[in-house]
């Protein structure tokens, strides 16, 4: 069941949009911001809610990749790995980090404190090699400042 | 006209808003193609059709472009054979392969595969891939379709034809990147009634055929014929094929002005019941019955699902004033009002070419995915035409140009209206659609005939506008209603029919078996199931000295008689059906009839003591004035190509298992044909016969079915040679009968309206024998209104009609008219609509 304030949320998107399945990315945002990800029931509940097919709703969760359609761990980390990180030594930051959490790209660790994800160019090339967790973004990355980074977190 | 130079030759050709890709085709050339489809026209998505196109005469380099993308135009020069665009093209079914798992010895597609064919033509010839391919989960899709996705090369041709084309809602590309994923959000049943075409839609072996996969045969090796379906009133144009006398699928052969390139599903998958082990197959002593028939009081019942000529063969047996229409009194009676109808109205009844061409659509009473599942495929495509047509105009959007022209009208459709009391499949893309009970649908059609309301108002002004109603409803008034407003409209009138020869049938201009004296003495049923017809069947049987059945099914009727004559199915058999067009078209035999089967005109025949050939039958059936000219249906059995006959089965060097079957393979010698100009064989003549007698769609090169691209005029046009097909129904031949409206529907206190409710799978009794239809056909259950739901809930209730007493469970729908609940046919043998009784049934015996 939607919340009523997601209810109450994507009602406001709509009147943006032209299309209800426009709205779908947003809503879907919206789901995500309350449990983490996005399971069967939601893809459901906003099809039946925007009058859209819930393949059509899939298509749109499955298509974007910020959009976790399975379980991720409370901290959700994004490695970048395009040009300007690999070149500045995105190889190593992954050896650290999986060795450190003991998991791969894509994984949870088993105590659901972090999930690790690679990511594309984050628009950070300055302070490359770069990764988001939680969203803040945290550059000029070697492994000791990783360790110091998650450090917080735990 | 324009010239177009393709390598330096110039070329006569018609741009006609075409684009390059459809004018080589055209023209015979070869160029590979994945993307683009005749009937879902161009995305650009695939990059397989590339060419390079010049400036002019001067320019040496040109560049690379999709042809499928580009409108051809006066002096265009382009180069198919440019070494850099065969690299690209090579290159492009390279990348297309690396994750394609090259599986196509246990592929059913394997023979039959436009990947397969398009790797070859390209030059693609060795594999130098050497890593991981990505793989995907199947999904269960239901009976009908099967699902590899592993196979899959993104070509999006599958969802561009389900959910664009058909209307579907549960198939979609899922995921992106690599791995890219087009299947449903979760495991089951495709929803379309129209899934089975992503058959042949489907360029690899994603989507196969799952009836064919129980008994799969390489198309090499079926035997096939050109043949019509049998499941409904519309006449799709059919190609089943056989092998060891089992029936293993149905393909479309298409027909320009019918089904194109599109089939049901129950006309796709209902042919399993031609191998249903119940089929009666022992024949009665035929001498026996010749003495019943000499006792006299001999009458006979004709079948609207038998041929003309069965049906011919029967009368002549009988007697023209003992033959009657083995058809329910309230469906006779509709049927020759409907024909009638439709032979006052100042032109034909269209094509389904032409209904997808109206561009504004009134729907009366019908719900035409449920009775003739292809009209509304096709009327699906008339209410989004006009906008498209319309916003290419605007916007300067070549026709062609497929998602740009659906981008550009989003949810727009043309001006559509539909009528009925239960919810139709259809409302989706229609401007308005009204929930009424029959009497208020015909009431609304008079009101637009006397020019009221805004909906008459939209009809006006369209330029190509139609008219639909039909058998569905099971109302007069909505069908006289309907032909008033098609009239006054100047609309072109559309009447759908049950069975695949219904309106042939009609026009012997037999009465009805209700009709039928009770005192005869021997009753002769031709593929007629009395029980599901009339509801004092048993009685009548009861009545009557020698019950001779000629059937194909196991019905009650078969089981009841004193004497059962095995007829041949559609597959074994020669015939001709008359079409809802009033369009006689001609099925030939698949595979001969076995052991004591024979065809139905041939026992009829036997009992007369006379030996005709298919075409003496044919012959003296057009000797009645309302079938003259219906042998020109197809050419007579002693026609020939080069002095050969059409071989049913592929040339013998066409696949591994037949090449030297003259030598390794014992079989039984092939049996002659004296009805037809096809030969069930491998030897025969090899070029492209006449349209009617084309067996199966292949070239040298083009082993698939897009080898129809070689047997069109143009591609995506009629087939080459003879329209198939001839008209018998006469046109603007009287005054209409004046048609009153009835008064309002008024609900009653003491009784509900029962309505006919009609399914694709289920009604119609051939297909509803087949299993992957019957597996989809719904539990039956009365549907009702709102109120009447509350106070009875889910059922069970007791419904009595007529002299019926059922007992079902309940379904709601909010949205029918106060006072009436909806039936599934076929539970018992009242005429619906009619009124009747509906109690909250015994709730615990
Ligand atoms: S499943 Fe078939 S039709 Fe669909 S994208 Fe893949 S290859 Fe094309
Ligand atoms: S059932 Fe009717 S619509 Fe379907 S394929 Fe057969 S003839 Fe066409
Ligand atoms: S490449 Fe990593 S932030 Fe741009
Ligand atoms: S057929 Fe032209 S790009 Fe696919």
């Amino acid at each position: 069941m939607l919340t009523e304030h997601e209810q109450h949320e994507i009602r406001a998107q709509m009147a943006l949009y032209e299309q209800p399945a426009a709205v779908v990315p947003e809503a879907l945002k919206l789901v995500q911001a309350r449990r983490g990800w996005v399971a069967d029931e939601d893809v459901r509940d906003v099809a039946a809610f925007l009058g859209v097919s819930t393949a059509e709703v899939e298509s749109i969760a499955t298509f974007y990749s910020l959009i976790y359609r399975r379980p991720v761990g409370r901290h959700v980390i994004l490695l970048c790995d395009s040009v300007s990180c690999w070149i500045m030594g995105f190889r190593d930051l992954r050896a650290h980090l999986t060795a450190r959490l003991g998991i791969g790209m894509g994984e949870t660790t088993p105590d659901g404190r972090y999930t690790l994800f690679p990511a594309v160019c984050l628009g950070a090339c300055e302070l490359a090699p770069a990764m988001l967790v939680d969203g803040i973004l945290h550059g000029n990355l070697t492994p000791e400042r990783i360790d110091e980074i998650l450090a917080g977190y735990e | 006209m324009a010239t177009i130079y393709i390598d330096n030759e110039p070329y006569t050709v018609e741009p006609n808003g075409r684009n390059l890709l459809e004018v080589c085709l055209s023209l015979g050339l070869d160029l590979p193609y994945f993307c683009w489809h005749p009937a879902l026209k161009s995305v650009g998505a695939c990059r397989q059709c590339a060419v390079i196109l010049f400036r002019d005469e001067n320019d040496t380099r040109g560049r690379l472009t999709m042809a499928c993308m580009t409108a051809a135009r006066d002096g265009m020069r382009l180069s198919l054979t440019d070494p850099r665009a065969v690299a690209f093209r090579a290159s492009i079914i390279e990348w297309l392969m690396v994750n394609h798992p090259h599986d196509c010895p246990v592929c059913d597609e394997g023979g039959e595969c436009h990947l397969q064919d398009m790797t070859v033509m390209t030059g693609h010839v060795r594999r130098d891939y050497r890593f991981d391919k990505r793989t995907h989960r199947n999904q269960n899709l239901g009976p009908l379709v099967n699902h590899e996705m592993n196979r899959c090369i993104a070509c999006y041709r599958c969802v561009r034809y389900y959910r664009d084309y058909a209307g579907g809602r549960d198939l979609q590309a899922l995921g992106w990147h690599d791995h890219v994923y087009f299947g449903r959000m979760e495991d089951g049943t495709l929803e379309s009634p129209f899934s089975g075409n992503l058959v042949e839609v489907c360029p690899t072996g994603v989507f196969t055929d799952k009836t064919l996969g129980r008994h799969y045969t390489r198309k090499w090796d079926l035997q096939t014929a050109p043949s019509l379906c049998v499941h409904c009133g519309v006449g799709c144009n059919t190609m089943p094929g056989e092998r060891y006398g089992l029936l293993r699928r149905v393909q479309n052969r298409f027909h320009h002005e019918i089904n194109g390139y599109f089939l049901c599903d129950r006309g796709r998958y209902g042919y399993e019941f031609v191998n249903d082990a119940a089929r009666p197959r022992v024949a009665a002593d035929p001498d026996t019955v010749r003495g019943w028939l000499s006792e006299g009081r001999v009458a006979g019942a004709g079948s609207p699902r038998a041929s003309l000529e069965a049906n011919a063969a029967l009368r002549a047996l009988v007697g023209a004033e003992n033959f009657y229409a083995g058809v329910a009194p309230a469906e006779h009676a509709l049927v020759a009002l409907m024909r009638a109808l439709l032979e006052v109205h100042p032109t034909p009844p269209p094509s389904l070419r032409e209904v997808e061409e109206a561009d504004a659509v009134l729907l009366l009473g019908e719900d035409p995915t449920h009775t003739t599942p292809r009209l509304a495929l096709a009327l699906r495509q008339a209410a989004l035409r006009p906008p498209m047509a319309a916003a290419g105009a605007t916007l300067k959007i070549p026709p062609f140009d497929d998602a740009a022209l659906r981008e550009a009208v989003q949810d727009a459709t043309a001006p559509f209206f539909i009528a009925t009391p239960q919810a139709t499949a259809l409302d989706g893309v229609a401007m308005q659609a009204l929930r009424l009970a029959p009497d208020d649908v015909a009431r609304l059609g008079y009101a637009i005939a006397a020019g009221e309301g805004e909906i008459a108002a939209a009809l006006r002004n369209a330029q190509r506008p139609l008219v639909v109603a039909g058998f569905g409803s099971g109302s007069p008034a909505v069908a006289q209603a309907a032909a008033a407003a098609a009239r006054a409209l100047g609309a072109r009138l559309c009447f759908t029919l049950p069975a695949c020869n219904s309106l042939g049938l009609a026009l012997f201009d037999a009465p009805g078996v209700a009709d039928m004296p009770r005192d005869v003495k021997t009753l002769i049923l031709l593929e007629t199931d009395l029980f599901r017809l009339l509801p004092d069947a048993e009685a009548r049987l009861r009545k009557v000295k020698h019950v001779v059945v000629l059937d194909c099914l196991a019905t009650p009727t078969v089981a009841a008689a004193h004497a059962v004559l095995p007829t041949a199915t559609f597959a074994e058999a020669d015939g001709t059906l008359v079409n809802y067009e009033g369009r006689a078209q001609r099925h030939f035999r698949v595979f001969p009839a076995t052991g004591d089967v024979r065809e139905a005109w041939q026992w009829l025949d036997a009992l007369r003591g006379v030996t005709r050939t298919f075409d003496e039958v044919t012959a003296a059936l057009a000797a009645l004035p309302a079938f003259a000219g219906v042998e020109g249906a197809a050419p007579r059995a002693e026609f020939r190509l080069l002095g050969q006959p059409v071989p049913r089965q592929p040339h013998r060097t066409s696949g591994r298992t037949a090449v030297t079957a003259n030598v390794d393979v014992h079989e039984p010698t092939t049996p002659p044909d004296p009805d037809s100009p096809l030969a069930f064989s491998m030897e025969g003549y090899q070029g492209h016969p006449p349209a009617p007698l084309t067996p199966r769609f292949w070239a040298p090169g083009w082993n698939s079915q897009q080898a129809l691209n070689k047997f069109q005029q143009e591609v995506g046009g009629p087939l080459v040679g003879r329209p198939t097909g001839v008209h018998l129904l006469p046109v603007n031949t009287g005054a209409v009968p004046a048609g009153t409206p009835p008064p309002p529907f008024q609900p009653r206190a003491d009784a509900v309206l029962f309505l006919p409710a009609h399914h694709i799978f289920g009604s119609e009794p051939l297909s509803a024998r087949a299993p992957g239809i019957a597996a989809l056909t719904p539990a039956p259950a009365l549907a009702v209104g709102a109120a009447l739901y509350a106070r009875l809930g889910g059922g069970p209730v007791e419904v009595r009609v007529g002299d019926a007493v059922l007992t079902l469970p309940l379904r709601e729908d909010p949205a029918l008219p106060v006072g009436t609940a909806v039936l599934p046919v076929g539970l018992c043998a009242e005429a619906l609509p009619a009124w009747g009784t509906l109690t909250g049934g015994p709730r615990d015996a």
